[in-house]
């Protein structure tokens, strides 16, 4: 399942929901991304998350459906919040349920890494000295291309 | 056609969307790149460097050589950097 909304979330009953009256699931990773206030003389007091409502969804519909194929998933959930938001809100959830928990884990980091470089949203940062679009980074791209490998037992699923 | 700009792109270009119907030649995403950097001169500094551009038609990522047509959704944006 997959959200983008402007509001915070429950982080406690999104997971217990998640896996809620499935007993097959043994295992539930969650990954928690926050606003984080930079250093230097250019210090973060808010930043502003644009994103292109249609697509958006869509590109977190595909990389779900990916982690689907490639691990033994019993539940998924991506909630991604767009709008301002000051150091310390939460941005992004990823939580991921399965039997066990290599699982779980793998396809929460896989999910990260492919929604930082896939899913359209922008971060407009305010500093001090003005606001600025922050750049996209290499190693991003970097930890994204790590997942191109595809596993043994993975499908292929062409995907792009 | 309907486009889309996102982010610094909709400064630059100082639109946010707008309704265009490109000469029938247009007929690829560089196409349509090369004839937007023509319409003025915010859109020729959004369009200055292509490296720093990625492109959607149809809300799906298309590269230079993919087909545009009339109707289509372009999206015009910098790379993703949410998460």
């Amino acid at each position: 399942m997959i959200r983008v909304q402007r509001e915070d979330f429950d982080v406690g009953a999104e997971v217990a929901a998640l896996s809620g009256g499935n007993h097959a699931v043994g295992a539930v990773a969650v990954f928690i991304g926050l606003v984080r206030e930079m250093g230097g003389d250019a210090a973060t007091s808010a930043m502003t998350l644009e994103h292109y409502p249609g697509m958006t969804e869509r590109q977190l519909r595909r990389i779900e459906a990916e982690a689907q194929s490639r691990w033994p998933l019993q539940a998924c959930l991506i909630i991604h919040r767009f709008g301002r938001l000051e150091p310390g809100e939460r941005i992004v959830l990823v939580a991921t349920a399965s039997a066990h928990r290599q699982a779980a884990f793998e396809a929460c980091e896989f999910l990260v890494d492919w929604l930082k470089t896939k899913a359209p949203f922008w971060k407009l940062e305010e500093t001090a000295t003005g606001a600025q679009w922050v750049e996209a980074r290499g190693s991003d791209d970097q930890a994204a291309a790590r997942w191109h490998t595809p596993k043994q037992t993975a499908k292929t699923d062409a995907a792009e | 056609m309907k486009l889309l700009y996102f982010a610094w792109l909709k400064a630059k270009t100082g639109v946010a969307e707008e309704e265009v119907t490109p000469p029938p030649e247009v007929a690829t995403v560089a196409d349509l790149l090369a004839w937007l950097a023509t319409r003025g001169p915010g859109h020729a500094a959004a369009l200055a460097d292509l490296s720093a551009l990625r492109v959607a038609v149809n809300q799906e990522y298309a590269r230079p050589a993919d087909a545009v047509r009339p109707g289509d959704e372009v999206a015009l944006f910098p790379p993703v950097t949410g998460g």
